[in-house]
C-alpha cells in the first residue's frame, strides 16, 4: 500500500508520537517539516490540514486527520496486518483498557507533565524569559500523584493496559522523553516499576530511532 | 450483575456515559458517590478508579473501567452500535479526530465558563469574570472551526451522528443554562448541529436524568 505523509516536526511530542506508531508498524511515510518556528502551522496551506493550526496532521489519499492520539489509531489499524498489535481491537477487554490508559496519558499524566516541558524548554527558548518555577513545582506535584498511581497499576501488569505493549505504553513516550533531558528526572527514581517500565519502553527499535530525531537526545 | 455507573448524574463526564448508554438501550445502574463525605477517595472507589474520579464502571466478566470517553467507547463496541464507525477504518478516524478535538480544543474553555458560572456561586464563590471572558474568546475561535466544518457535513466527523458529535453534550448542556447560551447564535450552523442533537430521544432522556 502507498505510503502516507505526516506533517510536522520530529521534535515536536505530538509528531513524535505519530512517528513512533509509523514506526512501530513498519509503515512507509513521508514526514513534511511544517516549521512552529516561523508560524508556517497557522499558514492556510496548512490550515486547510489542520484548522487549529498545530502539528501534527496526516494526509492519506484524500484521508485527513489531526490530533496526534487520533492519527495514531488509524496508522495502527490501517497497519495491523504488519504484525505490531497496540490497539487489540480483536480482544473485547484488552482494547478496552487500552482505551483506559490512553486517556489516562491524555487525561491524567499530560495535564501533569506538559507545563514542565513547556516551562523548561519552550518559554525561554520562545518568549527569552526564566521557566516559571512555581508552575513547574506544582505540576511536579500533580505528576508524582499521578506517578503514584502508576506505580500500583505496573506493580501488577507489566504495561499500563495489561502484559502488552499498546498505544496506551507508547502514547507516553514523547513528553516523558523531555522530561528525562530536565534536572527533575529523578523523580522516576521513587517509582521503581514506572522506571522499569520506561526502561523497558524506551529499549524497543522504534523508540530509538524517534529518539534521535527529538530535541537533546 | 449488570452494568453500574459509578457517580452522579449531574456530573459531565458521568452523563457522558449515560448518553452512550442511552444510546445503545443498554440496562444499567447508577450508583451514587458521594464527594461531600470523600467517598470518590474511598479505598473501594479507589479500587474502580485509581485517580479517584468520577465516572467509574462495572460490567460483567470482571470488567472494569474509568475515563468517561474510554467507557462510552466500550459500550458503544459492546452493543455493536454505529456510532463508533468501526467498520470503516476512515470514518473511524474522523471519529476518532472530533472526539479529540473535543477534549483538546472545545472542553476546556466551555468547561472553565460554566465552572465560573454556574459551579462557583454554588458554593457562594464569586465568579472570575476575566476567566470568564478570556474563555469566552477561546470558545469563539473553536467555535469557528466548528463553523465551517459544519457548513461541509451535517455533524462534525461527516454527514452521520457519531459519538464525536454525542461527547459534546453534557458540556454544552450547561452552557446553554448559562447567558453564553447566545454565543451559539453567531454560529448558525453549529446551532442547528445542536438542535439535531438535542432532538435524539437519548439526548431528551439524559438531560431529564441530568436535570432531576
Amino acid at each position: 500500500m502507498s505510503g502516507v505523509k505526516l506533517y510536522g516536526s520530529p521534535m515536536s511530542t505530538c509528531t513524535a508520537r505519530v512517528l513512533l506508531c509509523l514506526e512501530e508498524v513498519g509503515a512507509e511515510y513521508e514526514l513534511v517539516p511544517v516549521s512552529t518556528l516561523t508560524g508556517e502551522q497557522k499558514s492556510p496551506a496548512h490550515l486547510a490540514r489542520n484548522p487549529f493550526g498545530q502539528i501534527p496532521a496526516l494526509e492519506d489519499g484524500d484521508l485527513v486527520l489531526f490530533e496526534s492520539r487520533a492519527i495514531s489509531r488509524y496508522v495502527l489499524r490501517k497497519y495491523q496486518a504488519s504484525g505490531a498489535d497496540l490497539l487489540k481491537e480483536e480482544n473485547f477487554a484488552e482494547s478496552a483498557l487500552v482505551d483506559v490508559w490512553l486517556e489516562a496519558e491524555a487525561q491524567q499524566y499530560n495535564p501533569a507533565i506538559q507545563p514542565i516541558i513547556f516551562q523548561f524548554f519552550v518559554v525561554p527558548r520562545r518568549f527569552g524569559v526564566s521557566p516559571d518555577q512555581a508552575i513547574i513545582d506544582s505540576s511536579l506535584e500533580k505528576l508524582k500523584k499521578v506517578l503514584e498511581v502508576y506505580e500500583v497499576r505496573l506493580s501488577k501488569s507489566k504495561y499500563l493496559a495489561g502484559d502488552f505493549f499498546s498505544l496506551a505504553d507508547l502514547s507516553h513516550f514523547p513528553y516523558t522523553k523531555y522530561f528525562m533531558a530536565t534536572p527533575y528526572a529523578s523523580v522516576f527514581e521513587s517509582y521503581p516499576h514506572v522506571k522499569a517500565w520506561w526502561d523497558d519502553i524506551t529499549s524497543r527499535p522504534a523508540f530509538k530511532k524517534v529518539a534521535a530525531s527529538m530535541h537533546g537526545s | 450483575m449488570g452494568i453500574k455507573v459509578y457517580g452522579l448524574t449531574k456530573t459531565t463526564n458521568v452523563a457522558r456515559v449515560l448518553i452512550s448508554l442511552e444510546e445503545v438501550g443498554a440496562d444499567y445502574e447508577v450508583v451514587p458517590v458521594d464527594f461531600a463525605t470523600g467517598e470518590h477517595k474511598s479505598q473501594s472507589h479507589l479500587t474502580r478508579n485509581p485517580f479517584g474520579q468520577v465516572p467509574a464502571f462495572q460490567d460483567d466478566n470482571d470488567v472494569m473501567l474509568f475515563e468517561s470517553r474510554a467507557i462510552s467507547r466500550y459500550i458503544l463496541r459492546k452493543y455493536k452500535s454505529d456510532l463508533l464507525r468501526e467498520d470503516d477504518i476512515k470514518e473511524a478516524a474522523l471519529v476518532d479526530v472530533w472526539v479529540d478535538v473535543e477534549y483538546g480544543q472545545y472542553n476546556a474553555p466551555a468547561s472553565a465558563i460554566c465552572y465560573n458560572v454556574i459551579v462557583k456561586p454554588m458554593h457562594g464563590e464569586e465568579v472570575d469574570q476575566q476567566v470568564v471572558d478570556t474563555n469566552l474568546e477561546k470558545l469563539k475561535k473553536v467555535l469557528e472551526v466548528y463553523e465551517a466544518r459544519l457548513s461541509q457535513y451535517k455533524y462534525l466527523a461527516g454527514d452521520f451522528i457519531s459519538f464525536a458529535d454525542l461527547s459534546h453534550v453534557p458540556c454544552t448542556y450547561y452552557l446553554m443554562l448559562t447567558q453564553y447560551k447566545s454565543v451559539f447564535d453567531s454560529y448558525p450552523h453549529v446551532k442547528a448541529w445542536w438542535e439535531a442533537i438535542m432532538a435524539r430521544p437519548s439526548i431528551k432522556k439524559v438531560f431529564d436524568i441530568m436535570s432531576a
